[in-house]
């Protein structure tokens, strides 16, 4: 079964400072499904330009936006219509954007102005002789579904850490591009007052962002507000700290950190939750993960149900045990 | 001040849920509710109308709106017990099928019809859909109506015809503006949805609820639903259970064990 190779487009994420692991992935699937263009919102960094290289784009359109364009690139209308453009311009068939709040209201922007079908949160894609379908995993990871564009052109989103990225053997210099775009009036009629950066718990703590991380250590109610063993398995393994909703309204951890269907939705390879009965919104953010292992002194907690791996008992005792089994055993492996 | 907030029924969280054979949203009315951040869009209606001066507010209204079929006014009845002041539901076979796109036409199409009778000010919708989690569909219904977009809100206010939201995404927070009408879904850090009152409750139930059909709001039967759907569900089946937990009782080597695990699955 051969299906045609398409003419790719792909979003950027972080056109600054370098690409994130997620638009890594996502440029590592694209090349295997045809040829990439990758479009930027704001100008790339030479960084940013050397990586895009690395994982296959041989183009990269720069989008030209009049006034302060890093204002009007925040706009999901402007950037959607930049993208909608970026399509026309390249002929692409197919659109992809890494799943975020803002990526999916791009894309579904992006697909309304193109006539194009729209699959958000895809954890993967592929081609087959009826055309590209994705596959999603829907209501708290419990149930897989196929979904197909019935349309000539398509647009996806995909999650993080569906795919291993991988870069090319022989990165080639992309070629750089411009596009000008004027944004309609309405695409500019709700104005951006202010944008404001606010260190996250990442950026303060050195350990991978939450969303995109491949592994994840979660602490709740049962952790009675000390999050140490939490962090200290975490740093362990190299694993983002993420906390259920009750956790972050108690103050004990930041917003950043929430993991439920009202925060962050992640699908590391493993997920640890510790001191986590596992109620639905929580698991609603979690359950499509990998490998699912829990520690509680509750032995009839929900999550147990989910779980491919618990341990009954005290997470202030289990977790810097296993922390230190896991230092040790790195260490062997020098 | 007249304010439009479109609510979902979905499938209650705590339910099986599950896709038909036709790859659509399995839902009866015995497991059926509110979308349940829908309340938090429905208390920052009743909020920005119960702040105005009593003349305004005399004069003002939240409204709930959904698409559905029939089951799909327990969503309704629900948001009446919240205190919504009237109902309708845009019912139609047609618009059976409908992806985000369709679903949005009909939105905007039904707002359009309302803000027909009475000017519109505000369209107010939760963050989410709880059986979709897509997101997706109050930005369509915006551009549907060209109206500015304010997605995300964790703080909202509205004052002298201008809506200003605060909204906290990865890393950055950002403030929003926009002259009404406009287009607005809240986080559920917005508000702390009330509950519902004892006499509402009671009244709720007999409230009348009006039905639209496609005609009423002016859209053709092949511009929503399955005919109009840019993507169909070509396999859906329901995961394969989990494997039985590994399960260890720990009694002082509990860590060693979750450690050897994850070295032994390659997860270190």
């Amino acid at each position: 079964m051969t299906a045609s190779p398409r003419t790719v487009l792909v979003l950027l994420d972080t056109p600054a400072d370098g690409l994130r692991s997620p638009a890594r992935e996502l440029l590592t699937l694209a090349r295997s499904l045809g040829d990439v263009t990758a479009l930027a919102l704001e100008a790339p960094s030479e960084t940013t330009l050397a990586d895009a290289a690395s994982y296959g784009a041989g183009t990269v359109l720069v989008v030209d936006l009049p006034g302060d364009a890093s204002v009007g690139a925040r706009l999901a209308p402007v950037a959607a219509e930049a993208l909608a453009a970026a399509a026309d311009r390249t002929g692409a068939d197919l659109v992809l954007l890494t799943s975020s709040f803002v990526n999916r209201e791009i894309g579904a922007l992006a697909a309304r102005t193109l006539g194009a079908g729209f699959v958000y949160d895809t954890s993967g894609i592929s081609l087959t002789e009826s055309g590209v379908v994705g596959s999603k995993r829907v209501f708290a990871g419990t149930w897989d579904v196929e979904c197909a564009p019935t349309t000539p052109r398509a647009v996806l989103t995909l999650r993080s850490n569906s795919v291993v990225a991988q870069p090319v053997a022989e990165p080639v210099v992309p070629g750089v591009e411009h596009l000008a775009v004027e944004p309609t009036a309405a695409a500019t009629a709700a104005v951006l007052v202010s944008r404001t950066a606010h260190a996250t718990a990442a950026d303060q703590s050195g350990r991978p962002a939450l969303a995109e991380a491949s592994a994840v250590v979660a602490g709740g109610r049962g952790t009675l507000g000390d999050f140490g063993p939490v962090e200290d398995l975490a740093d362990a393994l190299g694993a983002a700290v993420g906390a259920t909703r009750d956790a972050v309204d108690e103050g004990w951890v930041e917003h950043d950190a929430q993991i439920g269907q009202t925060g962050v939705t992640i699908a590391p390879r493993v997920y640890v939750g510790a001191g986590i009965s596992g109620a639905p919104h929580h698991r609603g953010g979690m359950q499509a993960s990998g490998v699912v292992v829990a520690v509680n002194n509750d032995p009839d907690s929900p999550i147990f149900e989910i779980a491919d791996f618990g341990v009954v008992g005290d997470l202030a005792e289990v977790l810097p045990q296993a922390a230190a089994a896991i230092r040790a055993h790195k260490a062997t492996q020098g | 001040m007249r304010i439009v907030v479109p609510v979902k029924h979905v499938p209650d969280i705590h339910s099986d849920r599950g896709l038909t054979p036709a790859g659509r949203v399995r839902r009866g009315a015995d497991d059926g509710t509110l979308n349940e951040l829908d309340e938090n869009a429905v208390e920052a209606a009743l909020q920005i109308v119960e702040a105005l001066d009593e003349s305004e507010r005399a004069t003002s209204e939240v409204v709930a709106l959904t698409v559905g079929p029939v089951e799909a006014d327990a969503a309704l009845r629900k948001a009446f017990q919240l205190g919504v002041g009237s109902a309708y539901r845009l019912g139609d076979d047609a618009l059976a099928g409908s992806d985000v796109f369709g679903t949005a036409a009909a939105v905007a199409a039904a707002v359009r019809t309302l803000d027909a009778q009475a000017p519109v000010d505000l369209v107010i919708t939760g963050m989410a859909a709880l059986d979709g989690l897509g997101s997706v569909v109050t930005s369509l219904v915006a551009a549907e109506l060209g109206l500015p977009q304010l997605t995300l809100a964790s703080r909202l206010t509205v004052e002298h015809g201008q809506v200003e939201i605060e909204r906290d995404l990865e890393g950055f927070t950002e403030v929003l503006t926009a002259p009404l009408p406009a287009v607005v879904s809240v986080t559920d850090h917005v508000n702390t949805p009330r509950y519902p009152n004892f006499k509402l409750i009671m009244a709720a139930r007999t409230k009348e609820i009006t039905v639209l059909s496609l005609g009423d709001v002016g859209l053709a039967p092949d511009a929503v639903g399955e005919a109009a759907a840019r993507s169909r569900v070509v396999e859906s089946a329901p995961r394969p259970p989990r494997p039985e937990v590994e399960l260890v009782t720990d009694k002082g080597e509990g860590g060693l064990a979750l450690a050897e695990y994850l070295i032994r699955n390659d997860l270190v």
